[in-house]
């Protein structure tokens, strides 16, 4: 990274087959729109195989945070192979182990319980862009 | 003939018609042919996953994309997928101007509403493919 990022990459993995997947989606979604708006950048997955527009950038452009459904890590295998390293990563699978969640959960009809477990990974992603802003990894506006 | 269609939308993390795609697949694969359909993540094509490679390249693929940046489709042909057909949602969309979704994650009733419209459409495709039939 040449100059000092303003921004911090979160990066979800598309999981459509799996209900990990979808909250991890949920849970980026959440952090842009509500928990850290200002500090937050994406980049749709899949570009970084089907752009053009310099998307293999992204992770050389700013400090990027993967967040994936399950142990495949595609978002951190994705990014290491076409951008950069990760700052960060989290593999959702093994923090629902951690947090003692074993409940059937749904991938294409999230209800109350998925709904909590993406704001749960949410704050987890806020834990992590702020460890990231306390580093002075970014430029803070 | 080949076993399986693998419906792939892209899940644009950016665009509400990415989600109205994500939201139609499942009710191809979960509903309405659930013994012919099947989905996998995407993802998987992007970091050459070799056991996602071998189930679109043995079967047939139908991409359905949030936008003209076509991600799911791409990566099918670029991972050498058999792909039968591909859909954009925009091209639902222009058909029922009416039913705008609404937002990423909560698509909202005319997001639903519009999803399955797609998902007909869809299912139409894959019988196509493997050559049946409701
Ligand atoms: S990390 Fe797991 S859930 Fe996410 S896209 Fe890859 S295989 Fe799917
Ligand atoms: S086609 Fe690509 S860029 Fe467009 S919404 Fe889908 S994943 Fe994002």
């Amino acid at each position: 990274m040449d100059m000092q990022p303003k921004k911090v990459g979160v990066l979800s993995c598309s999981g459509e087959a799996e209900a990990e997947g979808t909250i991890c989606r949920n849970a980026v979604r959440l952090v842009m729109e509500k928990y850290r708006p200002d500090v937050v950048t994406t980049l749709c997955l899949p570009l970084y195989l089907a752009g053009d527009t310099g998307e293999r950038e992204f992770a050389k452009k700013f400090p990027v945070i993967s967040v994936d459904g399950c142990g495949k890590l595609c978002a951190r295998r994705a990014t290491e192979k076409y951008s950069g390293t990760v700052q960060d990563a989290i593999d959702l699978r093994a923090l629902l182990e951690e947090w003692g969640v074993t409940e059937k959960l749904s991938r294409s009809h999230p209800g109350e319980l998925e709904d909590k477990l993406a704001e749960r990974l949410a704050a987890e992603i806020v834990k992590r862009i702020d460890a990231i802003i306390e580093d002075g990894k970014i430029v803070e506006r | 003939m080949a076993k399986k269609v693998y419906v792939i939308p892209c899940s644009g993390i950016g665009k509400a018609a990415a989600s109205v795609g994500r939201e139609a697949m499942y009710r191809v694969v979960e509903e309405l042919r659930p013994e012919v359909a099947d989905t996998l993540c995407l993802s998987l094509l992007v970091m050459g996953d070799e056991e996602a490679l071998e189930k679109i390249r043995k079967n047939y693929c139908i991409s359905v994309d949030g936008c003209g940046k076509d991600c799911a489709r791409k990566n099918i042909e670029l991972s050498g997928g058999r792909l039968a057909s591909s859909r954009r949602v925009h091209d639902v969309l222009k058909k029922h101007r009416d039913l705008q979704p609404e937002g990423v994650r909560d698509i909202g009733e005319n997001g639903r509403k519009l999803a399955g419209l797609l998902a007909d459409e869809l299912a139409a495709e894959v019988d196509a493919a493997t050559g049946g039939g409701e």
